[in-house]
């Protein structure tokens, strides 16, 4: 399981109702099933991926994300996950809206591009950042949408979304002190747990 | 026989036929008093009966799914492909249960059998089964087997739809429901073509009303029709261009050959057969008519018409489906046009409404319909994967 996986498995019921939009190999929502007993659904592009969830036991449809989740009804289900798939989305806060639409809840995860080290790349060297978590050149990235803590902050308070709590993380996963005095700056994955405002 | 897949083939498979003596009251309302069927079974039944998978065939399909008959056989069952030691739907886990449906050709009580109450064949006179027939057919047989719960209930096209209807009129009696090619419902265009295949049959004047068996003959030609106008819904546009699209000689280069292979190398200007095409669709329409019977063939184009599981439920199908305790698997195929990805993505929409766990797969394919039946290694290893898992789920790691 992925670090920041680790830390997001924490925030979900036991035997509730879990999608996860780009669940890659299903290794989560296998944990989650296994562990918590949860109701699951992943929704994945990518064939080996899928077949890979096939042959753990995780329920998935092959569903592009750009495409809309119309196809879920609203209330259909408890936590909806967004996990390290924000930023490669063709329309992120139309997709945020959704997680909130189908689910009573949503757990957004990104790479934080406020992190100094990205800062310090444009900053000093003038490049796009490249890092471990950030891994591809600006011409073959897949990520198009990249943001940083505080543009998603605005973002939800934008949109009426709820933040039910906060945890930036570096690479490794580990939380400090600094990091939680100063996530924009020094957080390398943000982890943001979301409800809707009720109107 | 082919030797060389002799490893990975079920070898040499003799079938069974079961007889029932409880009526099946029919959708219709009219009743079988007695009937038989005839199945295949494949890979040994564990000891707890808990690794068995049932197969239900398609249009054209019967009880020989995988294996050969005799030595001499040139061509395996049906879904040779798919089932056999070591393939996706593995014998060497599974116990593998296929049977010919009612009203089908293949020996099971049909058209061609005798009617009890008058010693002549049925022909016509067999009552029209529908799909939740043939699954209540098939619930008997279970029975009859030993069997309590299918780890997995498999089929393509019109097979899928049985699978669909186990999942709702036998919700605890399958853990597995796998439709691949699958529709909640057959299309006008969909009956538009059935309802050829169906006046190409009726229309041959040795059809004789359904009673062409008593007077020596069969509508040999109104067959091949109404298996020549299928074939082609089975096909994709891509299929037949790369098919009959290989001389490099002919009308136009490869490069531009739409599929336009000649038969004999140039233009006859004549009503003969030109194109490649033209000679494969007969040979295709005269080795079915000669082994097909007419009147099955218009039985299975009425039970794909009449499918649609959400009339009892006004039209709302995620209510069908309410009850189902069985995950399910969708697939799909790029270019299948007679029951497209769309048809499969309705029904994982209708499946996801009724909260049910469901996987689907939308494999790049370009030979349309009939690629349910290739080994395409995606979805071959997709399913492979699939019921691997169910296998471990099921029957745990030990059988």
């Amino acid at each position: 399981m992925r670090p920041d996986q680790e830390i997001i498995q924490r925030w979900i019921e036991p035997g509730s109702r879990v999608l996860d939009l780009g669940c890659g190999d299903g290794a989560l929502l296998a944990y989650l099933q296994r562990e918590k007993g949860v109701h699951a659904v992943g929704l994945e592009i990518d064939p080996q991926n899928i077949e890979q969830c096939l042959a753990s036991g995780v329920a998935v449809i092959e569903q592009n994300l750009n495409q809309g989740l119309s196809n879920f009804e609203t209330g259909s289900f408890d936590t909806v996950l967004l996990a390290q798939t924000l930023q490669a989305l063709a329309n992120p806060a139309e997709l945020v809206q959704e997680m909130l639409r189908i689910g009573k809840n949503g757990i957004v995860t990104f790479p934080n591009f406020g992190n100094w080290r990205s800062r310090l790349d444009l900053l000093l060297r003038g490049r796009m950042p490249v890092s471990e978590f950030m891994p591809h050149q600006w011409y073959d990235t897949p990520n198009i949408h990249f943001c940083t803590v505080r543009d998603f902050d605005v973002l939800c308070r934008d949109a009426n979304i709820d933040v039910l709590a906060r945890t930036v993380v570096n690479s490794r996963h580990e939380g400090s002190w600094a990091m939680k005095a100063w996530p924009n700056f020094l957080g390398e994955v943000a982890i943001y747990h979301l409800t809707r405002e009720p109107a | 026989m082919n030797k060389e897949n002799d490893q990975n083939s079920v070898g040499l498979v003799e079938p069974q036929r079961y007889r029932f003596y409880d009526p099946l009251i029919l959708r219709s309302g009219k009743e079988l008093p007695a009937y038989e069927l005839m199945v295949e079974t494949y890979g040994e039944l564990n000891a707890d009966r808990s690794n068995a998978v049932l197969i239900c065939h398609a249009l054209s399909g019967d009880h020989h799914a995988a294996g050969y008959h005799n030595e001499d056989d040139r061509k395996p069952g049906w879904w040779d492909t798919c089932i056999g030691p070591g393939k996706a739907i593995d014998t060497d886990l599974f116990h593998v249960v296929c049977l010919n449906n009612l009203g089908g050709c293949g020996g099971s009580t049909g058209p061609v059998s005798l009617n009890p109450e008058t010693g002549k064949h049925y022909g016509p006179d067999f009552p029209i089964i529908t799909v939740r027939d043939w699954v209540n057919s098939q619930v008997q047989l279970m029975d009859r087997l030993g069997i309590e719960k299918w780890a997995a209930v498999i089929g393509g096209s019109l097979g899928g739809m049985q699978v669909l209807r186990w999942a709702i009129s036998y919700p605890e009696r399958l853990h597995h429901a796998v439709a691949i090619a699958a529709a909640p419902k057959l299309s006008a265009q969909n009956i538009a073509f059935n309802e050829v295949a169906r006046q190409s049959i009726t229309n041959d004047p040795d059809f004789h009303d359904g009673h062409y068996l008593e007077h020596g003959v069969h509508p040999k030609h109104g067959l091949m029709l109404a298996r020549m106008v299928g074939h082609i819904t089975y096909l994709s546009d891509s299929a037949m261009r790369a098919k009959f699209g290989k001389a490099v000689e002919g009308l136009q280069s490869q490069k531009g050959n739409f599929g336009r292979d000649l038969r004999t190398g140039s233009l006859s200007f004549g009503f003969n057969v030109d194109f490649e095409v033209e000679s494969y669709l007969r040979y295709q329409g005269e080795q079915f008519s000669e082994k097909f019977d007419a009147n099955t063939y218009l039985l299975m184009t009425k039970a794909l018409d009449y499918f649609d599981p959400s009339v009892d439920y006004e039209g709302d199908l995620s209510r069908a489906f309410a009850k189902s305790g069985c995950r399910f698997l969708l697939v799909s195929f790029s270019t299948d046009w007679r029951f497209p990805p769309d048809r499969s993505r309705e029904l994982v929409d209708q499946l996801l409404r009724a909260g049910k766990q469901v996987s689907y797969l939308e494999i790049e394919a370009d030979q349309g319909h009939d690629a349910f039946l290739l080994p395409i290694p995606r979805y071959v290893n997709a399913l492979s994967a699939y019921l691997g898992n169910a296998h471990r789920e099921i029957c745990g790691d030990a059988s």
